[in-house]
């Protein structure tokens, strides 16, 4: 895990060392950003299930509080704090 | 040159990430300690992959007893995004002689995000890469310090990690006219999810994208922001 993962952060320095990056490449490089968060947001809330409430429910609320909160106060530590402290009453004692 | 106003102006400006990975690292060294796993084991991922989101799906892939090639694949669709870091970072880097290595390392999301928008040197970029890698370290050798000493329920405190995202989502939501891209990728990722299943969507996922962020003409992802 730790030689794929370096192996990722050096590559682009080995391929364009000596050429000027391609277009192409600064367009990806450019959009791709907003492209993976939105993958890594779904990524992260994959366990989801639609079986019954208890399966999406406290995920809902907790990134619905999250997302709000961060709109609100731009702060990300309290949104991270409050969403986790939040998800973690609900799945421990609301929806168990 | 490294000099003390350097320095102060790196740790000022990684504080808002400090706050941040101590809490994310607490959250992962917590629940390695729960599975099971050292405190030595735990320090050491943080020294050595330094890569936060990989760090928590790496629990659950090894406790889960993943093969080689699950792990590896995996990690690749995760990490994929440092590549363009390391793209974007390529001209500032250059120069930096033997500090580079560590440098291109450490190119983690806050990290980037700190070093991609400043005209300061190299020197600076150091330190801030340093800082941030301390703060993980430490967050997790705390973490699985508690994990091990304190028996309580951790259950759900891995939803740190999904706010995270939301909070990064959310904030380049708000600062980008053009959204199509952000689009893009929950669509994408939730259609091959729901294709492909929990286990194996994320390749096909970083696939779909890349093929249609590629395919579209510029003028739809521009963003005048």
């Amino acid at each position: 895990m730790a030689a794929v993962t370096a192996a990722i952060r050096f590559l682009p320095f080995v391929l364009f060392s000596k050429a000027k990056t391609p277009a192409w490449i600064t367009k990806l490089g450019s959009s791709l950003p907003f492209a993976v968060m939105g993958m890594l947001v779904v990524y992260c809330l994959k366990g989801v299930s639609f079986e019954n409430i208890s399966g999406f429910l406290p995920e809902l609320i907790s990134v619905i509080v999250v997302a709000v909160s961060y709109i609100w106060k731009k702060n990300t530590l309290v949104s991270i704090i409050l969403g986790t402290l939040l998800y973690m009453v609900l799945v421990q004692f609301v929806f168990v | 040159m490294k000099n003390k106003a350097t320095i102060f102006e790196a740790f000022k400006n990684t504080l808002p990430v400090t706050a941040g990975y101590i809490i994310l690292g607490i959250g992962f060294g917590v629940i390695m300690s729960a599975n099971g796993w050292s405190i030595l084991y735990s320090v050491a991922m943080s020294v050595f992959i330094y890569a936060g989101s990989m760090q928590y799906a790496a629990i659950g892939l090894f406790t889960g007893g993943a093969s080689f090639l699950t792990v590896a694949l995996t990690t690749l669709a995760v990490n994929a995004r440092h590549l363009f870091y390391g793209i974007s970072m390529l001209g500032k880097y250059k120069s930096a002689g033997i500090k580079k290595t560590y440098l291109i390392f450490a190119l983690t999301d806050e990290t980037y995000s700190l070093v991609c928008s400043t005209d300061k040197g190299t020197d600076y970029c150091f330190l801030v890469s340093v800082f941030d890698h301390i703060y993980w370290i430490t967050g997790t050798f705390l973490g699985a310090l508690l994990g091990s000493a304190v028996s309580f329920n951790s259950k759900g405190i891995d939803f740190a990690l999904t706010a995270l995202f939301v909070t990064v989502f959310v904030d380049q939501w708000l600062k980008s006219k053009n959204h199509f891209s952000a689009v893009t990728g929950v669509l994408c990722t939730a259609a091959m999810l729901v294709l492909f299943g929990a286990e194996s969507f994320l390749i096909p996922s970083m696939l779909a994208i890349t093929v249609i962020l590629l395919a579209v003409p510029e003028r739809r992802l521009n963003n005048d922001r």
